[in-house]
């Protein structure tokens, strides 16, 4: 296999999110073959510039995002891709030059504190994570100084946070506020879950509320191609 | 044709719900042999009382002044052969051969069709309403009726053609055209609906005469293939207890050419027959097993379905009523009898008794299909389109039967694993617990083994509810397809050889 079609088999394994030889792959045909994490190890012994591996990531996202839009993958079969280049990046990571894996910005992300739930944030920031974003995800039940911590130590371009349950609405309003309150107004604040709205992100001062996980990659993507 | 290589078309395999215990089911056979032996069926037909009488039936005449009539009783040991030489399994053919159906009664496999013969063709379109101040719209469907004809019966088989879900066409039109006939009305049904569906054709004989030319018209469009793309509905009941004379010669006739017949008896509780269940199935299993018998001596072997089309009463108008617990109960209790008898059983659910699509039709026919369906029954007909009893034909609710139709198989799918699934969950719950605790990557895997549903077919994104918008699109664009076709070759073949084919075959052909 010489190195374009490497790269071409490495696109390939990432549109049929096919992880690993142990994964079979979005057709149930690809288990004991080489997937995303054996092609992505072969290029990089192979020499081939870190960079150009990231470019292939974000070729075959979009590729996975088309074949979603028009309803030939569903949500699970996008994640499966989005979590192929998640594991993927955790290899090729140390291979960049600095700065360059979170060209497209850093996501900070957590479920606020007295909310144990995390699905819907764990797919979120999957999705992120594929779609070619650094992400730091802080986990659930996060109280509002960790939040404020991290920001000051990861510096991120997006805060994401996740609440299920209408009691810990508040704590968002409290952590949204005291981001603000500590200057970090330059950092954009997403809020999803369940009891949240579009009036309720108005109303605590969050700059974006996202239905779902689409919703979220739709805003950033606006917000990329208006910068 | 190697009968093992044949496909057949899928059915709904389920695991049967027993409505009736074991000892339910023998009680209601041991009262169907005392009726038929004790005091039997009046018989209107002299031909199908000469038959019972040469296979051994006690047949008497009876005079009552006005016709000639018999009395047939039959002895249990009569019964029981004829019942024994019922072939279990049924081939039905189709114009296109994917869509062959097997019937066999010890599977519980079923099939979803159309039904009756309606004489109201129900046409929509979507128009919009506003309220006075302009401020809210709503698309909402009017409706125009009109007669049954031979155009509405051609969009009909054209429908069922694109319908998934639909396993089978029975002729749902009463053509009323102006030229049509009791002579030329069998070949001119039959004919019209292979032109639009390369499924199965089931219909009613009018005209016994007329049974040679549908039959060659059947082995022209049937080609090669094993199987005729026709079977046939005879009633030869009138309840309680009494056989009419032309349907009965009809059973004879069909049974000796060995084409697949339903032997049906359609009761109504509370009026032909008792309401109560165990009255009620009782009587139309013997009136259905003196049909079987009848079949049977004058062919034996000859391939029936066991016909249950059991009613209740409507207790306002004494119409029939099909949005009731008792139109299921009785269905489903014929089924198991069907199955006690190792017949296929042919069955019914899916009327509304309102006059338009809506809530009620919806909720009146969902549940019927989920009961008889998981009763086991083989063939279900009148599933698409019926509303107001058997009267009008909706071609717009048939599309919303449709998928209706695939929640209820969805919801009645059989469970389906062994041990090497429950070691892959073992795995797979395992290695989610440790890593990300999600299970999305498995899904795709679940889904290509068949045990994702799919959710109801028109769904909206919006607030607003989009099921009728949605689904007359689809019937719209189904209406405009009518690439699934004769062949134009095999079509003039048919002009030519086949009498009484009216010049205006409507579908497929400009």
């Amino acid at each position: 296999m010489n190195k374009d079609e490497l790269l071409n088999a490495l696109e390939n394994s990432i549109i049929m999110g096919h992880l690993d030889a142990d994964d079979e792959g979005y057709d149930g045909t690809m288990e004991g073959t080489p997937g995303t994490l054996e092609y992505t190890e072969q290029a990089l012994e192979e020499g081939v510039e870190p960079q150009k591996i990231l470019e292939l990531f974000g070729r075959a996202m979009e590729e996975v995002g088309k074949l979603f839009e028009t309803d030939e993958y569903n949500l699970p079969d996008m994640l499966a891709s989005a979590e192929c280049v998640g594991e993927a990046m955790d290899i090729l990571e140390p291979k960049l030059q600095a700065g360059s894996s979170s060209q497209k910005g850093k996501f900070l992300i957590a479920t606020v504190k007295g909310d144990l739930h995390d699905i819907g944030k764990n797919i979120v920031a999957t999705m992120i994570k594929g779609a070619g974003y650094q992400v730091k995800d802080l986990g659930i039940d996060v109280p509002a100084g960790d939040i404020l911590q991290s920001i000051r130590d990861f510096k991120p371009d997006f805060v994401g946070l996740s609440a299920l349950l209408t009691t810990t609405m508040i704590e968002m309003e409290q952590v949204v506020k005291m981001i603000k309150d500590e200057g970090f107004s330059d950092i954009k604040v997403f809020i999803g879950g369940a009891p949240t709205s579009k009036k309720f992100a108005t109303k605590i001062g969050a700059d974006y509320y996202c239905r779902d996980v689409m919703d979220a990659i739709h805003i950033l993507e606006k917000l990329r191609e208006a910068s | 044709m190697d009968e093992q290589k044949n496909q057949y078309r899928k059915a709904l395999r389920v695991q049967p719900v027993e409505r009736l215990t074991q000892t339910q089911v023998k009680s209601i056979h041991d009262a169907s042999v005392k009726l038929l032996a004790e005091t039997g069926i009046k018989c209107a037909g002299e031909k199908a009382a000469g038959v019972y009488r040469n296979a051994g039936c006690s047949v008497s005449e009876i005079n009552d002044g006005k016709q000639k009539l018999w009395q047939i009783l039959f002895p249990e040991e009569l019964l029981k052969k004829a019942l024994n030489s019922v072939p279990s399994k049924v081939v039905l053919g189709a114009r296109d051969p994917q869509n062959t159906l097997c019937l066999d009664a010890h599977v519980p496999a079923v099939y979803f069709g159309t039904g009756s013969e309606s004489n109201i063709y129900l046409r929509s379109k979507i128009e919009e309403f506003s309220t006075a101040d302009g401020r809210n719209t709503l698309q909402y469907p009017v409706y125009e009726e009109e007669q049954g004809s031979i155009a509405a019966l051609c969009e009909s088989a054209r429908l069922i053609d694109h319908l998934e879900h639909a396993d089978f066409f029975i002729r749902n039109i009463n053509i009323q055209d102006e030229a049509i006939n009791l002579k030329n009305k069998d070949v001119n049904v039959f004919f019209n609906s292979f032109v639009n569906t390369g499924k199965h054709v089931q219909g009613g004989l009018v005209d016994p005469e007329a049974l040679p030319a549908v039959i060659s018209l059947a082995k022209i469009i049937a080609g090669e293939q094993p199987h005729l793309p026709l079977s046939f509905i005879v009633c030869p009941i009138r309840s309680p207890l009494f056989m009419v004379d032309d349907s009965s010669e009809k059973v004879i006739l069909i049974a000796r050419e060995k084409i697949p017949m339903v032997i049906s008896s359609s009761p109504q509780g509370g009026v032909t027959a008792p309401i109560q269940e165990e009255g009620i199935i009782m009587q139309i299993n013997a009136e259905i097993l003196a049909g079987v018998a009848l079949a049977q001596f004058a062919s034996p072997g000859a391939p029936v379905l066991y016909g249950s089309v059991p009613t209740r009463a409507q207790l306002d108008t004494l119409q029939d009523c099909y949005g009731t617990a008792e139109f299921i109960h009785y269905a489903a209790g014929c089924a198991q009898m069907a199955r006690f008898y190792g017949i296929p059983c042919y069955s019914s659910a899916g009327v509304g008794d309102v006059k338009r699509p809506g809530i009620q039709a919806m909720a009146e026919k969902v549940y019927s299909y989920k009961g008889v369906a998981a009763a086991g029954a083989h063939y279900i007909h009148y599933s698409f389109g019926l509303l107001d009893g058997t009267n009008i034909f909706s071609p717009l609710q048939a599309v919303l039967d449709n998928a209706s139709i695939a929640l209820v198989k969805d919801i009645l799918r059989v469970p389906d694993y062994e041990d090497a699934q429950i070691e892959a969950a073992i795995g797979e719950i395992t290695k989610a617990a440790k890593g990300s605790g999600m299970f999305t990557r498995g899904v795709r895997k679940q889904a290509r083994r068949g045990v994702v549903s799919n959710t109801y077919e028109f769904v909206t994104d919006g607030e607003e509810d989009q099921v009728f918008t949605q689904a007359q699109a689809k019937l719209d664009a189904c209406l405009a397809d009518d690439a699934n076709t004769l062949p134009e070759e095999v079509i003039g073949r048919v002009y030519k050889e086949i009498p009484g084919l009216l010049n205006n075959v409507t579908g497929g052909l400009s």
